[in-house]
């Protein structure tokens, strides 16, 4: 009998492992080297969340009382999973196309991305999530307290599930809300699950091989143990065997947590294929055994034991204290990855259907105010994950434990399946509309909870409504709706409240007309393997794209939103970080944010800014009209006119930078003459002055003083026009050393004098050892931030420099708090002699920025504009060793 | 009012700015200096100079307009205006004297050169009646 | 994209593709039969727990022998399917 103590801490050094393996592959995914963390093996494990402590503990004790019905929860699944091909790959699919973040994003992005149809899955799924919560907390609490029992002890039950509960937080929190993913993926989580997956099914299969072969003495003994036990004849009840393999296969694919791991974690389609024979596998492992652990737990242990806890009771009865342990830790792995996924699938429920359309509602205005929308997405999530285990336990506590909780399980299983006829409708059926799915889920929820989820705790209907219905109403009596009495409470709720939602979702369907919106999503979701991502869903606007660039920043991050910015631009054939705001680009954009804060926020952010109009009437049209639909999509004629406007679209800028560039070039010698002609016009004048003689000395040392600065002034504009002649010639030669980024910014920023008025910061990866000509890299720094000195004429001054490596290369990024520069002028700048605005200002003669980019181009990287930071911003970008590359190219 | 003759210099160059001061100054004038293109036809206005030296090439605006503006007002039209410039191109004489520039020069200029081009501009109008 | 001489190899290859799908879209459907097939027996003498039980975990292996088996050739052609696609656009 091991100790309460040793339970304890086995239970806390679990924890901590779990913690190193969360942590380890989430290091292992920063660094791209986890391939297999995201291969078909582990997504099958993280399916195995569907197996919480109900099914690990609960099985057994299921099968002591009704045989071989608890089959049912498992055969449900196993239809669903070997019938991928038909629903499950449709669902992956539009998850993915449409970056799906929870169930309720799918139903409300489906329905014209409403936030009604969200908010009311969020709800439900609060509903019918907490008792289930509350279900695995008390399977933890039980399971030590027959520890503690078998140990004499009496502990505080409640308060061993209050500890629970916080550790299930922190963890929660720690890892599904680091980072406000566009795929909303947490690898830590996902391998953490995994691991438990593994050690719940060996714990299991041990306590089965344990008890088949070692207690009961062989499979032909077990077998016949069956057949003396209690449960020898199967009462098979046809209505529940049915009714409940049918409620098993919905709650599979509407529970949050699993839509969760099902859709959202999905990297990739072929793992559904693996896991389509894979989790069926899994679950015949964990069931295999649990008849013959209900027979013999039966026959051997005394008749007031709890079967519920035979997996526990029976190696400890058998003095099998390793195995009691493995059992104990089996079920504390079936809870805790349960609980974990629940909270993070319905904290970001929470957040992106309620507190982000609440939060964009009451803002000033909306998408423009400042201020970082992850940390608000972010909060809102780690709180929702507190409140929501605080709820589990607050129900925990209120149904004092015990027989109440038992049929929890399908309690919600029946709740969430209200979600079924809204998911199916919407994926199959392009008619189904927003009316009749909220209609529909508003009465299945109505239904469920007067019918089952109310009377299933103590006082939560008053006896006499419960016999006579409310105010003397006998039809709507909780247990016999319509009169008709008699059918087991699970079945009279499935029957009523799916007839009625789906009912009123076809009804509904059928009389009202759908949005433009709808219509799109509903041909987009139903036509997925046809159409490819997506439905039209903007029209060309006259927003920037510098403004959607700042708000994209906002949402995903300024690393990932320039990455999707810049892909399109090179899409587009565009350079640098400003694509054109086409349709396509939106609706791309859209989908990328909805990644991250779900499709009804992120179509309203984006409607906000681009003013609202999102669809033409020719998009309906098209969208209508199916057979010019199939003809549309003729699709290498879309290639090859895609392909040719790429390309125009390349020449035509080339042809625009040409005309600029020869006017330029004209400009380049009437540029010389007057940057020459000016200081020899004072040094002429004044020398002629001199020569005449007649004034006093101090007049003459004053004007010897100005020949001389106006000399060097003609000095340094000749260096300058060398130093650009031989870089652009390329008959520079590097003097390539070894030194640290730091070191040579230290240089740079010591021979501007400290940046004079500017305060300087740095952060990032200063450390970084470059091979490259540290001197021109630093004339390059030195450049910008003299720079910044003449340009950024505010009150404090203030230049950021932040170095980031990027593979083989480091991106140093300087950002100033200027008035930055004109979308107009950034293209032009860093050609010769093109001086911002006021040409007194610069002191200089222009060719600063155009040294800079040849210098980079000699180190084999570049200098571009980074429009969107606020002020004046310069993204370098310079191999971290410029042998290397040469070397392998 | 002093009665020594009045001259505007609208010039950005600090350097060249104090050599032109210097030169007509010793040579009788009263220099007056306005150093950007904004306002500058408004300070032609309020100075009431007797020759104006405008400089092409300023940061905010361009001579050529400035000097389109003196010569689009009947109260100044008649102003002479000497144009100064560094990029001393033909076609930039050319502009300017068909704009209606008096007297045109490039720089570097000599500076008995400018001292004669200034005394010329200012002596055909002291002659007028 | 083929070359214009094989037309035939194309037509059986696809016409492979639809019936695996077929099959795809059947095998839940049978299980389905099969997993219900016990209420026909299950209130008579023969149905004990253990003899049942064996038939259930029977039918159930059997479906995941052939999900598995399915498994691969159904991955190749959602490949296909997509390799198409994007050739196309």
């Amino acid at each position: 009998m091991p100790a309460f103590d040793v339970i304890l801490i086995a239970c806390i050094l679990y924890a901590t492992f779990l913690f190193a393996v969360a942590f380890a592959a989430e290091r292992l995914a920063a660094r791209g080297r986890a391939r297999w963390l995201r291969g078909g093996a582990v997504y099958t494990l993280s399916l195995s969340i569907y197996c919480t402590a109900w099914t690990f503990y609960g099985a057994v004790g299921y099968a002591a009382r009704s045989g071989l019905e608890f089959v049912t929860i498992y055969l449900g699944p196993t239809l669903v999973l070997i019938g991928w091909w038909g629903l499950l790959r449709k669902l992956v699919r539009v998850g993915r196309a449409q970056r799906i973040t929870s169930v309720a994003d799918l139903i409300s992005s489906r329905f014209g991305k409403s936030n009604l149809l969200g908010g009311l899955v969020t709800l439900l799924a609060v509903f019918a999530t907490t008792p289930y919560i509350a279900l695995q907390l008390q399977s933890v609490t039980l399971s030590f307290a027959v520890f503690a029992a078998e140990d004499g002890m009496a502990p505080e039950l409640d308060a061993l599930g209050f500890w629970v509960a916080a550790g299930l937080a922190v963890f929660a929190v720690l890892f599904g809300t680091r980072r406000l993913d566009a795929n909303e993926r947490h690898d830590g989580i996902v391998a953490a699950i995994a691991t438990e997956a593994i050690v719940k099914l060996v714990a299991f299969i041990a306590v089965g091989v344990f008890v088949v072969f070692i207690v009961a003495g062989g499979p032909t003994q077990t077998f016949a143990a069956i057949d003396a036990s209690p449960i020898a004849a199967w009462e098979l009840r046809p209505g529940r065997w049915a009714g409940l393999t049918f409620l098993a296969a919905a709650a599979f694919i509407c529970l949050p947590r699993m839509f969760q791991v099902l859709v959202v974690e999905n990297s990739d389609e072929r793992h559904l294929a693996i896991a389509s024979w894979a989790f069926p596998l899994y679950l015949f492992a964990m069931s295999a055994f649990t008849v013959p652990i209900a027979a013999v737990g039966l026959a051997r242990l005394p008749a007031d034991s709890n079967p519920d806890l035979y997996v526990l009771s029976l190696p400890l009865a058998e003095n099998q204290d390793g195995l009691a342990l493995l059992a104990f830790l089996g079920g504390f792995s079936s809870a805790t990855s349960m609980v974990i996924v629940a909270a993070i699938a319905l904290a970001t429920m929470i957040s992106n259907h309620v507190v982000m359309p609440i939060w964009l509602r009451s803002g000033p205005s909306g998408a423009f105010v400042s201020g970082d929308v992850r940390n608000v997405a972010l909060s809102a999530r780690r709180i929702s994950i507190v409140g929501i285990l605080g709820l589990g336990y607050l129900y925990f506590r209120l149904s004092g434990g015990g027989e109440a909780l038992a049929s929890i399980g399908l309690i919600s299983f029946a709740g969430i399946a209200q979600v079924l006829p809204a998911m199916i409708g919407g994926l199959f059926w392009r008619g189904a509309t927003r009316v009749g799915a909220a209609a529909g889920l508003t009465l299945g929820l109505a239904i469920w909870v007067w019918t089952l989820f109310l009377p299933s705790f103590a006082g939560g209907l008053p006896e006499i409504v419960m016999t006579e219905g409310p105010f003397g109403a006998g039809w709507l009596r909780p247990e016999a709706l319509f009169g008709i009495a008699g059918i087991d409470p699970i079945l009279h709720t499935l029957c009523w409240s799916l007839l009625l939602n789906t009912g009123a979702l076809v009804l509904l369907s059928l009389v009202t007309f759908p949005s433009p919106i709808e219509r799109l999503q509903g041909a987009a979701m139903v036509n997925v393997f046809r159409t490819g991502p997506g439905a039209r869903g903007w029209q060309p606007t006259h927003v920037e794209a510098e403004d959607l660039l700042v708000m994209a920043q906002r949402i995903l991050g300024p690393a990932e939103a320039q990455a999707v910015f810049r892909a399109e631009a090179m899409r587009q054939g565009k350079l640098g970080y400003l694509p054109n705001p086409s349709q396509e680009f939106l609706e791309r954009l859209e989908r990328e944010l909805a990644g991250s804060v779900g499709g009804a926020t992120a179509h309203a952010m984006l409607g906000q800014m681009t003013g609202g109009g999102a669809v033409s009437v020719e998009e309906l049209m098209r969208v209508a009209d199916e057979t010019a639909q199939i003809m549309e999509y003729s699709a290498r004629l879309e290639t090859q006119s895609r392909e040719l406007a790429r390309t125009a679209a390349q020449l035509r800028e080339a042809n625009e930078k040409l005309t600029r560039l020869s006017v330029q070039k004209d400009a380049f010698l009437g540029q010389i003459s007057h940057e020459l002609r000016t200081p020899m016009t004072s040094i002429r004048s004044f020398s002629e002055i001199l020569r005449d003689g007649g004034m006093g000395d101090a007049d003459r040392a004053r004007f010897a003083g100005v020949i001389h600065d106006e000399a060097l002034r003609l000095t340094r504009l000749l260096d300058d026009l060398l130093d650009l002649s031989v870089l652009e010639s390329g008959q520079v030669s590097l003097r390539m050393a070894e030194e640290q980024l730091g070191a040579i910014l230290d240089r740079a920023i010591q021979a501007c004098d400290g940046g004079g008025p500017v305060r300087i910061e740095r952060r990032g990866a200063l450390d970084t050892v470059l091979v490259t000509d540290g001197d021109r890299l630093a004339q390059v720094f030195i450049n910008l931030v003299m720079n910044c000195r003449k340009y950024a004429l505010v009150a404090e001054p203030h230049l950021r420099i932040t170095a980031r490596r990027d593979g083989e290369m480091v991106e140093i990024d300087f950002v100033d708090n200027g008035p930055g520069i004109p979308t107009g002028e950034q293209e032009m700048m860093f050609e010769k002699f093109a001086r911002g605005g006021d040409s007194r200002a610069a002191g200089g003669a222009g060719l600063g920025l155009a040294i800079c980019r040849e210098i980079m181009t000699r180190l084999g990287g570049t200098i571009s504009y980074l429009p969107g930071q606020g002020g004046a911003a310069f993204r370098l970008r310079v191999p971290r060793a410029l042998g290397h590359l040469r070397a392998a190219e | 009012m002093t009665d020594r003759q009045h001259v505007l210099l609208i010039e950005d160059e600090p350097n060249i700015i104090e050599a032109i001061r210097f030169l007509l100054a010793r040579d009788g004038w009263h220099v007056s200096t306005h150093g950007e293109g904004r306002g500058a036809v408004e300070a032609v206005r309020q100075r009431a100079p007797d020759v104006v030296i405008l400089d092409v090439m300023l940061p905010d605006r361009s001579g050529y307009d400035i000097l389109s503006d003196l010569k689009s007002d009947p109260a100044l039209a008649r102003l002479p205006v000497l144009m100064l410039t560094a990029r001393g191109q033909s076609k930039e004489r050319e502009m300017a004297l068909r704009m209606g520039a008096d007297l045109f020069m490039t720089k570097p200029f000599s500076n008995a050169e400018m001292l004669e081009a200034v005394r010329g501009l200012v002596r055909p109008r002291s002659e007028t009646p | 994209m083929s070359a214009p001489g094989d037309p035939p190899f194309l037509e059986r290859r696809s016409y492979r593709r639809r019936r695996l799908s077929d099959a795809a879209r059947a095998l839940p459907i049978f299980g389905t039969v099969l997993f219900m097939l016990p209420v026909l027996w299950a209130a008579g003498p023969g149905g004990t727990t253990a003899r049942s039980g064996l038939y259930l975990f029977g039918c159930w292996f059997v479906l995941i022998v052939i999900a598995a088996a399915l498994s691969r050739p159904l991955t190749r052609i959602a490949e296909a399917a997509r390799d198409d696609k994007d050739d196309a656009r």
